[in-house]
């Protein structure tokens, strides 16, 4: 059991008569890259709302790392290590790029308003170390070049890789990507593919929600669908491309089968 | 039309102030020093600028003595800007409230002083700074859990629940007020009295430039990237790790405290206060103060806190209609330069130029 890095329990969430999760069940394995995908209005982004707690499940559970998150605050749930970025791009735009990925290392820090006030030492290691990690992650997702620019002005697809950058600074284990490639190209999607697998080879587990099934297929090693809330399929990418039911959920079911 | 022409004159001043500080910040660093020596003695000698030809006859006050406007208006006027700016453009928290704290540091004063006990002041001014600390966190914690236009109306509560209360309790003085507060202690040839202004001036300007010294140190810190982030987006704070409960509990706490502290220079300046001296009118004024000079800019709180405060003196000519005056020139700077006198600037990052990367990681891909 201990294979497994954040488990969902048979989570249902429910809006009002609306049941967005029915009883879903499963787990992401460490180190793996897991695909979530569905087609719209799933229920995939609901499930990263529930894991990283934007929403408390109705019935059900969260384990990470074999824990219960029930009860934490978004911010300790980031604190245990679930990190995330945003289907609509939701970096603070008025700060730089080099700033907005400091927030995030400063999940690691505990400087409060008497260090600072006061200038301890710990206040100037935590800055030196934040902004060597947020230089080196810039780095990593070749950005660096806008470093001291505001996150408003850059181009979108510095933004999509800002984000990633910043989930990264706070030092996940899990890292949780709401369709990151949205927007992209065929040939940025792809180069950013090949970088989601060198984050996972730095280490991180990575949940990955996607529409692209021709990318999903190429970068995960284990797939969930969702349709209608209820996980349809799960398994490698050959299997779930082969299964009826995820077919009948993307390309919809024959007329005369009804 | 002149009135126009001039409010463009004023706002592109404020813009090349900016630009200077932008020069200045390409200098080295016995350059900055020396320029901020020669302008912190500049505003020293303020009370007297009058004195000077051209300039002093800008900057006088028919009718009212300039150090009295000085200290009496302008100096409280910037410490509570840099206060509210706190709260309101670096946190981004709506507090209309504002005065109440202002009238808790004063009030805890005069309780002290005169009233209830014969404290010396300057025993009494600490006091009453973490009394309004205190109030800032007992508003805080129900409060902070609301956002928005909710949490606007709940301080704009709170300051009115503060005077109302004065108002009406015998021990505070009800609406009669408290006098012969204790002024500050005379230092050699700086006598704390009715008579002269001046020291009053002095005293009030040294604050000021203790808190800002201390407010750069959080906005330069963890804590005023927690500020920041979580006024830009505060769902994506949290969700970055930031605690925003406790940030935006410590920024309301610190807000509070400098109001506090303002509100303490007040009384050992004025000796007697009332309820009178706390209405709403003033919570609207610190906060049209912030958002004039331009919210998140210490600076431009400065500046917004110091036009404020001395604008109505200025245009006291003009009899009744000085408050109207005032109204348009509010209004003519907001259609002018919507940001404030000197908008919230995009950090510099000047350390950048010189980072080198610890580990030799792939170069960035310049697509």
């Amino acid at each position: 059991m201990s294979d497994n890095l954040l488990e969902l329990d048979h989570v249902t969430m429910q809006f009002g008569g609306v049941t967005a999760l029915d009883d879903v069940t499963f787990s992401i394995r460490r180190g793996e890259i897991l695909g979530l995908i569905g087609p719209n209005g799933a229920g995939k982004t609901t499930c990263f709302n529930v894991m990283t707690g934007v929403y408390t499940a109705t019935n059900g559970g969260v384990l990470f790392d074999g824990k219960s998150l029930a009860g934490l605050k978004r911010f300790q749930i980031t604190k245990r290590g679930i990190a995330r970025t945003f289907q609509n791009i939701r970096l603070f735009p008025d700060m730089t790029a080099i700033e907005n990925v400091m927030v995030g290392a400063d999940a690691n820090h505990r400087t409060s308003v008497g260090g600072a006030l006061l200038g301890l030492p710990r206040h100037h290691r935590e800055e030196a170390e934040g902004r060597n990690t947020a230089m080196e992650l810039l780095t990593f997702m070749g950005i660096a070049d806008r470093a001291g620019d505001a996150a408003r002005n850059l181009p979108y697809g510095y933004q999509r890789r800002l984000e990633i950058a910043r989930a990264l600074a706070t030092k996940p284990q899990l890292l949780c990507l709401d369709e990151p490639a949205a927007g992209f190209t065929p040939a940025e999607k792809v180069e950013l593919m090949d970088l989601i697998r060198k984050i996972r080879d730095q280490g991180y587990t990575v949940l990955l929600i996607e529409h692209d099934m021709s990318l999903v297929m190429g970068v995960t090693d284990r797939i969930v669908v969702l349709d209608f809330g209820k996980v349809i399929a799960m398994g490698t990418p050959s299997e779930v491309q082969d299964n009826p039911a995820v077919v009948a959920a993307y390309l919809g079911v024959p007329d005369d089968d009804a | 039309m002149s009135l126009s022409e001039s409010m463009k004159s004023v706002t592109s001043g404020a813009r090349s102030v900016s630009r200077l500080g932008e020069e200045l910040g390409k200098q080295s660093r016995s350059v900055r020093w020396s320029f901020g020596a020669i302008c912190i003695l500049a505003v020293y000698l303020l009370p007297w600028w009058p004195n000077i030809p051209v300039l002093g006859w800008i900057i006088e006050t028919p009718g009212t003595s300039f150090p009295s406007v000085l200290t009496d208006q302008v100096v409280i006027f910037v410490l509570v800007a840099l206060g509210l700016n706190v709260v309101v453009g670096l946190a981004g928290l709506l507090d209309l409230g504002y005065v109440g704290f202002y009238a808790v540091g004063a009030y805890t004063v005069a309780i002290l002083s005169s009233q209830h006990a014969n404290l010396p002041w300057l025993v009494c001014m600490p006091i009453a700074v973490l009394v309004s600390m205190l109030a800032g966190v007992i508003l805080g914690t129900p409060t902070l859990r609301l956002r928005g236009d909710y949490l606007a109306i709940v301080t704009l509560g709170f300051g009115e629940i503060i005077r109302i209360t004065a108002n009406n309790t015998h021990w505070l003085g009800d609406s009669r007020g408290i006098s012969k507060i204790a002024t500050p202690p005379s230092i050699g040839p700086l006598k704390f009295g009715v008579l002269d202004a001046k020291p009053y001036f002095f005293l009030g300007l040294t604050v000021i430039l203790i808190v800002i010294f201390l407010l750069r140190r959080l906005e330069n810190s963890r804590v005023g990237r927690s500020w920041n982030a979580i006024r830009e987006d505060e769902d994506a704070a949290e969700l970055m790790g930031v605690d925003t409960f406790k940030f935006k509990l410590w920024a309301f706490a610190i807000g509070a405290a400098i109001g506090g502290l303002a509100g303490s220079l007040y009384a050992g300046k004025v000796q007697f206060i009332n309820p009178s001296n706390f209405p709403l009118q003033l919570s609207i004024l610190f906060l049209a103060a912030v958002v004039l000079g331009g919210a998140g800019n210490m600076w431009g709180a400065i500046m917004g806190g110091a036009l404020v405060a001395w604008m109505p003196e200025r245009f006291r000519g003009f009899a009744d209609k000085r408050v109207f005056v005032f109204g348009v020139a509010l209004v003519l700077v907001m259609v002018f330069r919507p940001q404030g006198l000197i908008p919230r600037k995009i950090r510099k990052e000047r350390w950048l130029a010189s980072w080198k990367p610890a580990t030799n990681t792939a170069p960035a891909d310049k697509e």
